[in-house]
């Protein structure tokens, strides 16, 4: 009886995931597969003139390698790193003070607000602002030497040091109140059953939070890393904007989509296609890791516990 | 080791130049351009002009043709790549939304100026001869507008030449005088240019901004283009060494102001202002109007002009027929209204301040002092510096790749010159970003 | 008593922290704001902490130049952004419930798949993408920029998350009981159990979608399709012809101001809408 619905049931599933299917294969697999097509192809323009498309095998991929790619990668790494480590330090603090009742916060509702802003901000209008503002003749510097704490002004965007740290610094400030908003909420999914259970064992603050809350909202967790290692992977306007496409000095700042898209303004789909390829492939690795340390990572086994229920309990039926 | 090169087919269905019906003009004149520099001055002087709507996107002329302005922006390519994109969609565009001109700038008008793929008409089919009816203009601007055999694709009504402008209380205050003549002979040659630079730092002033200011004075007396015509291979001519072994040394001496980091930056426009310390730039006419000026805080009359310690073309626009318009004679009637008639230019450059491209009236303003003094240059007039200038330019050879190269030397070299990577470093930083932007580039040959 | 001394201590700390975070993500604003009612000369003589005269000058400068259409780039980005919300929240969730929901042949592999192309940068498909949207004479049209939006594995994961926390299958099961249609057990039943979830995602596409340059400047040709950071990129084009810092400021302001107004709307519900997952069951 139950197996026989179950299975007239099983239509409105495709049904229902069918829209979704439909409009990837369009708009997203066709262009892939063109993409992955091409990386095998000589084929750019030169001014008005179209060279190729001629097949090249596996050179584009090749003389990729011989490149910067690796560089820019590693670049693309420090940046991200630069801004996510403070992100989800800094999320998950204020998550856990804004969802702690005992903590009595004034202004809470101003402060979840504000923390959001940056967030609106489009990426290019504030790497913009940023640039004017750190210039060497911008407000900082002008504010600081009118404060007297500064002789001469601080070259920002001339050294290694200033322009990651400008860039990681603003991505940080983009993205924290979104990941804050998103922890919250996680945290809030809680039953508060728990934690007033916690409270009676004596389970209180810092421990609460490290051995109740953090293991709760791992999925939402695993959700934000995932989400903010595709974002990192994907950066672009901020060090885009800030070096004027160059990624100076010395192609520090450089990130993978920036080299992307140079190829993309000569109009070289070939290489863009095959930069495309190896980013597709990282990405795919980065995330199936996270995807294996935030899911497979069970220390008090309640996973595989759950699991194992789970299992029983289709057996049983 | 010839690579196979297949040219796609794109004009062959626009291969129809020189023959264009004349029957019926279309009823919409589509223009593409950076800015609305050409628009204002298609209004002062293209008689035909009736009105043009308030947001500046749609002209209309006595006849009833509509002009529709399509303007994108120079940066980033941003402009080229939608003109592009249009051009490769000429032929099958529908008559209104074919582009019936366009404009470029002398760092790409030998893209779009290529004779094979002839995107631009020749002035001769579209009934200029320019011989006759361009006889008055700087052969310099109809050279740069041919193609590889000489077939002159565009014609321009400004010209470019440019000169040294300079603060005249810092003048005073360092040099002891603030006039034209006696600066000039200060800064006639780059030996002098220096020992006056010297001078300026004693006292706490920087000759100019940022060392992309210099770039065109070397960067336009190149002897051979960036790539020679059928080449794929860059050769850095010896001025461009020249240029980055001076600045390096400007730089570290302090005759530039190291916090200013190329052009067209927040702080480069700060240097123009009037808490900045440099004493000088090197501005063609749009330079001095459309730059300096706005950037300006003080009273009109602090600056002057003179002679640059090099003559030197900076920019210039050209006006260009594209195949496959379908209103060729309002297309030779604007080109030649705008950039062959001498009243129109004389005009244009009373209004506009532009230097225009009339041999004998520019003559005529370098002496017309009524006529053609400038207030913000407390009543110098510029022209009488302008004309000899452009006499002497001979423009460097061009090259479709001339863009690329110049940008991407100067930010490649700007690391050098702060100090963060020693010359072979951003000598590859170069290479690598250059065959970036032109994949078909094989070899980069350095001088010596 | 020491247990009320060590709660003030931080009590302070936490206020302390939340001041400094929250001046650096207003100082920005602020000098955003004032730079925007500053002239390009004022703006030139150096920062001020005060407000210049030119707010009403800088507005006109903006409003007027037929080059940059903000008014309609506003009206573009709120109708594309506010369809990709909609489209984007209700079939990420269709299809997070649909795999949650029913069990199906293909059910783990079509799971398995979207979290597969969850990683794959938008970028990398742009080529492809506009190739392929000019065949199918899209090119230059808002559609494109929309109907993507329907496939976001990444709201789709965030979608199951929530259900499998939310949402007890006994529910629908009692739905079913009730003689529902599932199709209407979708939308009266799970939809609403999905709102805070839903509200939260909404407000991410949108401003993801609002602030999108990538694309729409791959897309769109002509001016008066244009979205606002389109626009903002093509005043940013330095051009010697229109440069004035004031303009750019102003114009920048006007492509955020519309935003944060919508945001400081909505966060109340947003933020009640978060508050709304705690208290389920």
């Amino acid at each position: 009886m139950r197996k026989r619905k179950s299975i007239s049931y099983a239509k409105w599933g495709y049904l229902f995931i069918l829209p979704f299917f439909i409009s990837f294969f369009i708009f997203s697999l066709i262009p892939l597969a063109d993409t992955v097509r091409y990386s095998f192809y000589e084929y750019y323009r030169s001014g008005l003139k179209s060279i190729g498309p001629n097949f090249v095998g596996f050179k584009n991929y090749l003389s990729l390698l011989k490149s910067d790619m690796l560089g820019y990668g590693a670049n693309t790494m420090i940046l991200w790193i630069i801004g996510f480590i403070p992100q989800i330090g800094i999320a998950l603090l204020l998550a856990s003070w804004f969802t702690n009742i005992r903590i009595k916060i004034h202004g809470m509702q101003f402060f979840k607000v504000v923390i959001y802003l940056p967030n609106l901000i489009m990426a290019s209008a504030f790497a913009m602002l940023f640039f004017t503002m750190f210039s060497s003749h911008g407000p900082v510097n002008s504010i600081l030497m009118s404060l007297g704490w500064l002789k001469e002004p601080i070259d920002f965007m001339g050294t290694v040091f200033g322009t990651r740290a400008l860039i990681g610094f603003m991505n940080f400030l983009m993205w924290f109140g979104n990941t804050t908003i998103m922890l919250m909420a996680a945290i809030m999914g809680i039953s508060n059953d728990i934690f007033e259970a916690s409270e009676i064992d004596g389970c209180n603050g810092w421990r609460r939070f490290w051995y109740i809350t953090l293991p709760l909202i791992r999925p939402i967790l695993a959700y934000t890393m995932i989400t903010a290692i595709i974002g990192g992977l994907q950066m672009f306007d901020v060090p885009q904007i800030l070096t004027n496409g160059q990624g100076n000095p010395n192609h520090s700042s450089m990130t993978l989509i920036m080299f992307l898209n140079s190829h993309l303004k000569s109009k070289n789909y070939g290489m863009a296609g095959a930069l495309s390829v190896y980013l597709f492939i990282v990405s795919g690795i980065l995330c199936f890791i996270v995807y294996r340390m935030t899911n497979d990572n069970d220390p008090d086994g309640s996973k595989a516990a759950a699991k194992r229920r789970a299992k029983e309990e289709r057996r049983r039926r | 080791m010839k690579k196979r090169t297949a040219i796609a087919v794109l004009t062959a269905a626009m291969a129809m130049t020189g023959c264009i019906a004349h029957a019926e003009e279309g009823k919409v004149i589509n223009i593409y351009s950076w800015n609305g520099e050409f628009r204002e001055r298609v209004e002062l002087v293209y008689p035909e002009v009736e009105s043009t709507s308030a947001d500046g996107t749609v002209t209309t002329l006595k006849d009833g043709t509509e002009i529709h302005w399509i303007i994108n922006p120079n940066q980033d390519g941003v402009y080229q790549d939608k003109l592009d994109e249009a051009l490769l969609n000429q032929a099958d565009a529908a008559d209104d939304d074919k582009i019936d001109l366009f404009l470029s700038e002398t760092d790409y008008v030998n893209k779009y100026t290529d004779a094979e793929i002839d995107v631009a008409i020749p002035l001769t089919d579209l009934g200029i001869d320019p011989e006759k009816d361009l006889a008055d203009q700087y052969s310099f601007t109809k050279t740069t507008a041919s193609d590889v055999n000489g077939v002159q694709r565009g014609s321009t009504w400004q010209c470019c030449p440019g000169l040294l402008v300079y603060r005249r209380d810092i003048a005073k205050e360092v040099l002891g005088t603030d006039d034209p003549e006696e600066v000039g002979a200060m800064v006639k040659d780059w030996e002098t240019l220096k020992g006056t630079a010297e001078k300026l730092k004693s006292a706490g002033y920087f000759t100019f901004a940022s060392y992309a200011d210099t770039f065109r004075l070397y960067g336009n007396s190149i002897e051979n283009p960036w790539v020679s015509a059928g080449e794929t291979k860059i050769v850095i001519d010896k001025q461009i060494t020249d240029w980055i072994s001076d600045s390096k040394e400007w730089l570290d001496a302090g005759y530039f102001d190291k916090t200013v980091k190329g052009q067209w930056n927040d702080d480069w426009n700060k240097s123009m202002g009037s808490e900045s310390k440099v004493f000088a730039f090197l501005f063609p006419a749009w330079g001095i109007d459309f730059t300096l000026n706005p950037n300006w805080d003080g009273e009109a009359g602090a600056w002057a002009v003179t002679n640059p310690p090099q003559e030197y073309n900076w920019g210039g626009s050209y006006v260009h027929g594209c195949t496959g318009t379908d209103n060729p004679e309002h297309v030779k009637d604007i080109i030649l209204a705008v950039t062959a008639n001498k009243d129109s230019l004389l005009t244009i450059s009373r209004e506009k301040t532009d230097f225009t491209n009339t041999i004998s009236g520019m003559q005529e303003a370098a002496a017309d002092d009524a006529n053609f003094s400038s207030e913000f240059l407390g009543g110098q007039n510029a022209f009488k510096y302008f004309a000899p200038v452009a006499e002497n330019i001979k423009i460097a050879p061009l090259s479709a790749y001339d863009q690329g190269c110049v940008e991407l030397i100067q930010s490649s070299f700007s690391d050098y010159f702060q100090g963060t990577v020693d010359y072979e470093t951003a000598k590859n930083n170069f290479e690598t970003s250059i065959k970036v932007r032109y994949p078909e580039i094989t070899e980069i040959i350095w001088p010596e | 008593m020491k247990r009320n001394k060590s709660h003030y201590a931080e009590s302070a700390l936490v206020h302390g922290v939340l001041l400094l975070l929250a001046f650096m993500c207003l100082f920005f604003f602020y000098i955003l704001l004032i730079n925007a009612t500053r002239s390009h000369a004022d703006l030139q003589k150096g920062f001020s902490a005060l407000p210049g005269k030119d707010l009403i000058n800088n507005f006109k400068n903006v409003a007027n130049d037929g080059t940059f259409p903000m008014l309609r780039g506003i009206l573009n980005s709120l109708f594309v952004s506010a369809s990709c919300a909609a489209i984007c929240t209700y079939f990420s969730s269709l299809t997070a419930y649909g795999l949650y929901a029913y069990d199906f042949k293909i059910k783990k592999a079509a799971f398995t798949f979207i979290m597969a192309i969850l990683v794959m940068p938008t970028q990398v498909t742009a080529m492809g993408f506009l190739r392929l949207i000019t065949k199918m004479g899209m090119y230059d049209s808002l559609l494109p920029l929309i109907l993507p939006s329907v496939a976001s594995p990444a709201v789709f994961y965030f979608m199951y998350s929530y259900l499998q926390s939310s949402l007890p299958l006994s529910l629908v099961e009692a739905a079913r009981i009730d003689g529902s249609g599932e199709f209407h057990t979708f939308n009266r039943i799970v939809l609403p159990i999905m709102k805070p979830a839903i509200a939260v995602q909404a407000i991410f596409t949108f401003v993801g979608s609002w602030n999108n340059y990538f694309v729409p400047a791959l897309v769109i040709q002509s001016k008066n399709k244009m979205t606002v950071p389109i626009l903002i990129a093509t005043l940013r084009g330095a051009d010697y012809m229109n440069f004035d810092m004031g303009k750019v400021y102003m114009m920048i302001a006007v492509a955020i101001v519309p935003i944060i107004v919508v945001y400081l709307f909505l966060s109340k519900y947003i933020i009640a809408g978060v508050t709304l997952g705690g208290v389920k069951e």
